[in-house]
């Protein structure tokens, strides 16, 4: 295959006629949903059971919030430039695409940083002050770190195409990136919507 | 603009198409925002229904274009659908126990 050979390693044939690598990180995600999915109910059966607050109702910050899920849903436009960029060999514009993802990415992180300290020193919840906070922390936290990981990986990326080990011929490399890239920000869309907007149910 | 495909897979769209599905996913975001602040709205027995109809329609087109599902071969779908309905079953069944249904 000529990507194999532009990129100087083999690539043999599959079974299926589809990549591995791809397949591989394909698995991984699946395999990830099974990861958020218990999260999320568990989020969603004992936010509105905690005995004491605060509650999300009197903490949550919306407009704050939508902001930073915008700010996501662009990294993953970036994110898609960036791998039709070196799709069609232009290698400066792939370097561009992944700063700006990366960058959005620590604004993600920076703008959840000063949500969980406002949380914590503000509204007083912390990881054990109920189980609306255990939950909360426990699932934002993990796709916080999902994110980070995202990062790093971005910026070796980025750090690689300045060594020149990026080109068209070699592209697979960003969009297994970008897969999981692409599934950290589905992951907040649907964390954006069950957590963040639909209402809590008051505790009795 | 188009990208090469591999023999299982349709050629990616261009950067017109991925700028029109982020505009539609903003569009999206705004309207779902805009829901939460009426208030008549977000009491309503709909509302939930609604902005999970919109997470849903998000999702799906983030996963069909920006992660190329809808060119990529099919296997890679129904491994990554097979992982999200189980997490969904899973979501389910365990709120089903807890009666947070």
């Amino acid at each position: 295959m000529q990507h194999a050979a532009t990129a100087g390693h083999i690539e043999l044939p599959t079974t299926t006629g589809l990549n591995s690598r791809k397949l591989l990180m394909w698995l991984f995600l699946a395999s990830d949903c099974l990861f958020f999915g218990p999260l999320i109910t568990t989020y969603l059966i004992y936010r509105g059971r905690s005995p004491v607050g605060p509650y999300p109702h009197e903490v949550f910050d919306i407009p704050y919030t939508s902001v930073s899920a915008f700010v996501l849903l662009m990294s993953s436009l970036a994110m898609v430039l960036a791998l039709a960029a070196i799709q069609r060999g232009d290698v400066r514009g792939l370097r561009i695409w992944l700063v700006a993802t990366a960058g959005l990415g620590l604004v993600f992180l920076g703008g959840q940083f000063y949500e969980f300290n406002t949380f914590f020193h503000h509204d007083g919840l912390s990881l054990s002050k109920n189980i609306f906070g255990s939950s909360f922390f426990v699932l934002t936290g993990f796709h916080g770190a999902h994110v980070t990981i995202g990062v790093i990986w971005l910026l070796s990326l980025f750090a690689g195409s300045l060594r020149g080990m990026l080109h068209q011929g070699n592209s697979l490399n960003v969009e297994i990136a970008g897969l999981y890239w692409h599934f950290v920000d589905v992951v907040w869309i649907v964390i954006f919507t069950v957590v963040y907007l639909i209402p809590a149910p008051l505790p009795h | 603009m188009e990208s090469q495909a591999h023999p299982h897979e349709s050629a990616h769209p261009g950067a017109g198409t991925y700028i029109a599905i982020a505009v539609v996913l903003s569009a999206i975001t705004a309207i779902e925002v805009t829901a939460y602040y009426i208030t008549g709205l977000r009491n309503s027995a709909i509302f939930a229904p609604i902005l999970l109809a919109f997470s849903a329609l998000k999702f799906g087109l983030v996963a069909m274009f920006f992660m190329h599902l809808k060119f990529d071969g099919r296997l890679f779908s129904s491994f990554f659908v097979g992982g999200l309905t189980l997490g969904a079953a899973v979501l389910i069944a365990l709120m089903a126990l807890t009666r947070a249904l």
